[in-house]
């Protein structure tokens, strides 16, 4: 079998997946745009990242980046809500917009941004709180107070999250005795619980093991109702698994985005097809 | 020429008898063992030797009566006046001195560990590299200045132009030219860099994620640092606390000089105070006899001294152990 014929296999099987999960129509080729990335361009100090990156990322669907490491999918990730920021050194031109508002415009207040842009890295970075300070952090910071309320975002951040049920008895346990991949999933529903409405993952399971990895991207599934995500991912079958948007970055450069069948299957460029055939990176 | 000619010994194998034979290398390297030994064992004789001195002065003498076989321990501590040169009736009573130590060790803290921590904040989480390589330096020179120095500053600066005018010209407070307010404002000077360099270690090993992950939720850099950063430090933040405040504790000539020499069980900071320090100076600069009662009273106080900051010291330790946070 081919490894074209695989990727076929596995969009097969996540057609009928997608079925069998939810009764939503099949997408149709007009969706609602929510980010838009026009000639971007990004430097970490002289050197260029990035080169004249432009696309769109529709709503409530998951767009997938991959690439080899190196290629500049983590850091446009990182530009969607402007966490590059606070890295000394670093430059950008060109323009990103959510839903029509130029988040690097002056009068942008970037801690808002981040409000509605949520984020997930590679590394669960849980704070060494208890689980429930953990995913209550972002709406104590955000003002607030009523511990009836916090209560209520905690359990249905978690619920969304598919971490409740392991959780719920023991919500003042420190979250670093949690295991790796409920440690994701925490920072998951810690996210959540700011109410974004565009979640990034900056290659969210690379460190879990294969049980764990599918409970994420199942997790993912499911957010996708709600959410815009970008996710970034060094694996492709991933990407096939979990995603209706697939862009491919080579060298700083955005070589081709399509929708995931579309990539994984026929692919427009020479490079798209050697990196998905595994000729190299 | 030959590279074979050149460099024979390549081609011949190492052979021969493994049996040990004595080798100048060999003896250099046992020479170079036992002076580093005896380096490392210089200090542990040196603590050592000075517990076994205060032992024999103050608890149990093989050679004459030690300070507690003459002063019941209970009086030593209980005590309320300190008057170890009454000439009838000498009184060692350690309240008064323990009074003054921890009156002015406290005023330190309050002003130089808050000071030292929000400078470690600084440092670590708002500064730019060029304006920290600014004031490094200029901390650790805070920390390179002689403590009589500090003590002169405190008597003839603060306590004229600073405490003087504020407390007793417009608040109408007396205050002595000796007092333990000046020598708290000095120790908390002193400490700042002590605070401030080892807490910000700790604040710096606290990995990016986690900052990373706080800016992510939509956190201000105060958030980030005071609700983040700060509490995954907190072990080492507290260590460099009760290190602090052990050399508060431990410090000797600016609280003598600043705070004077008599001792008062008081809580009145504008008042002369003596510290344990401050009276082992007094005592050991006089023309104390050997062997007289006062002479004793010294090993007792700085026994007590000893005890003290040494477990401030363990205390330190067991915090770093007991509440490091383990990222990995």
């Amino acid at each position: 079998m081919t490894i074209m014929q695989s990727f076929s296999e596995l969009m097969h099987q996540r057609q009928q997946r997608e079925t069998v999960k939810r009764s939503r129509l099949v997408e149709t080729e007009t969706e609602v745009s929510k980010l838009d990335v026009n000639n971007l361009n990004f430097f970490y100090g002289e050197k260029q990242a990035l080169f004249d990156v432009s696309m769109t990322v529709p709503e409530r669907s998951v767009t997938a980046f991959i690439g080899p490491s190196g290629c500049g999918k983590s850091t446009f990730l990182r530009t969607l809500n402007r966490m590059n920021d606070i890295i000394e050194g670093t430059r950008l031109t060109g323009k990103v917009t959510l839903e029509g508002q130029d988040i690097y415009a002056p009068e942008v207040d970037v801690v808002a941004l981040r409000k509605r842009v949520g984020m997930v890295f590679q590394k669960s970075t849980p704070f060494p709180k208890s689980i429930f300070d953990n995913v209550a952090y972002g709406p104590k910071i955000a003002g607030q107070r009523n511990q009836k309320e916090l209560q209520g975002i905690v359990e249905q951040s978690l619920k969304r999250a598919a971490l409740w049920d392991e959780v719920k008895d023991r919500m003042q346990d420190s979250a670093l005795a949690l295991s790796g991949g409920q440690q994701q999933r925490l920072c998951i529903a810690r996210a959540l619980a700011t109410n974004p409405d565009v979640l990034l993952m900056d290659e969210p399971a690379s460190a879990l093991d294969p049980a764990s990895t599918a409970r994420i991207e199942d997790l993912i599934f499911e957010l996708k109702q709600n959410y815009t995500i970008v996710i970034v991912t060094h694996n492709m079958q991933q990407a096939a698994r979990i995603s209706d948007w697939t862009a491919f970055f080579f060298q700083g450069y955005l070589i081709e985005k399509d929708r995931t069948q579309k990539l994984f299957t026929t692919p427009k460029k020479k490079q798209t097809e050697d990196y998905i055939t595994g000729r190299f990176g | 020429m030959s590279v074979a000619q050149q460099s024979p010994s390549i081609l011949v194998k190492n052979s021969g008898s493994l049996t040990r034979r004595f080798s100048w290398t060999r003896a250099r390297e046992q020479v170079i063992r036992l002076v580093l030994f005896l380096c490392g064992a210089l200090s542990l004789l040196t603590t050592a030797g000075i517990i076994a001195v205060l032992f024999n002065e103050a608890i149990y003498s093989f050679s004459g009566t030690a300070f507690f076989q003459t002063v019941s321990i209970t009086d030593f501590l209980f005590d309320t006046v300190w008057a170890p040169q009454h000439p009838d009736k000498p009184r060692f009573g350690i309240l008064p001195l323990l009074c003054g130590t921890f009156v002015i060790a406290g005023l330190g803290g309050i002003i130089g560990l808050p000071i030292g921590l929000a400078s470690a904040i600084y440092l670590s989480e708002y500064a730019k590299p060029k304006m920290r390589r600014i004031v490094k330096p200029v901390l650790e020179i805070l920390a390179g200045i002689p403590t009589v120095v500090y003590g002169y500053f405190a008597l003839v600066f603060v306590t004229p132009y600073l405490l003087r005018p504020i407390f007793q010209t417009w608040l109408g407070i007396s205050v002595d030219i000796f007092n333990a307010m000046s020598a708290g404002i000095v120790v908390g000077v002193m400490i700042i860099p002590t605070v401030c360099s080892l807490s910000e270690d700790a604040l710096r090993a606290v990995p990016r994620g986690l900052r990373e992950a706080g800016y992510a939720l939509g956190s201000t850099k105060f958030d980030v640092s005071l609700k983040v950063v700060v509490p995954a430090a907190l072990s080492g933040i507290l260590a460099s606390f009760l290190l602090a405040i052990a050399r508060a504790i431990g410090e000797t000539m600016a609280v003598t000089i600043a705070a004077g020499q008599q001792p008062r069980l008081t809580l009145n900071p504008f008042r002369g105070m003596e510290t344990m320090t401050a009276y082992i100076v007094n005592i050991s600069l006089g023309d104390t006899e050997a062997g007289s009662m006062e002479y004793k009273s010294l090993y007792a106080v700085a026994l007590s001294l000893f005890v003290i900051t040494l477990s401030m010291n363990v205390l330190a330790q067991w915090v770093l152990k007991r509440f490091r946070e383990v990222y990995e």
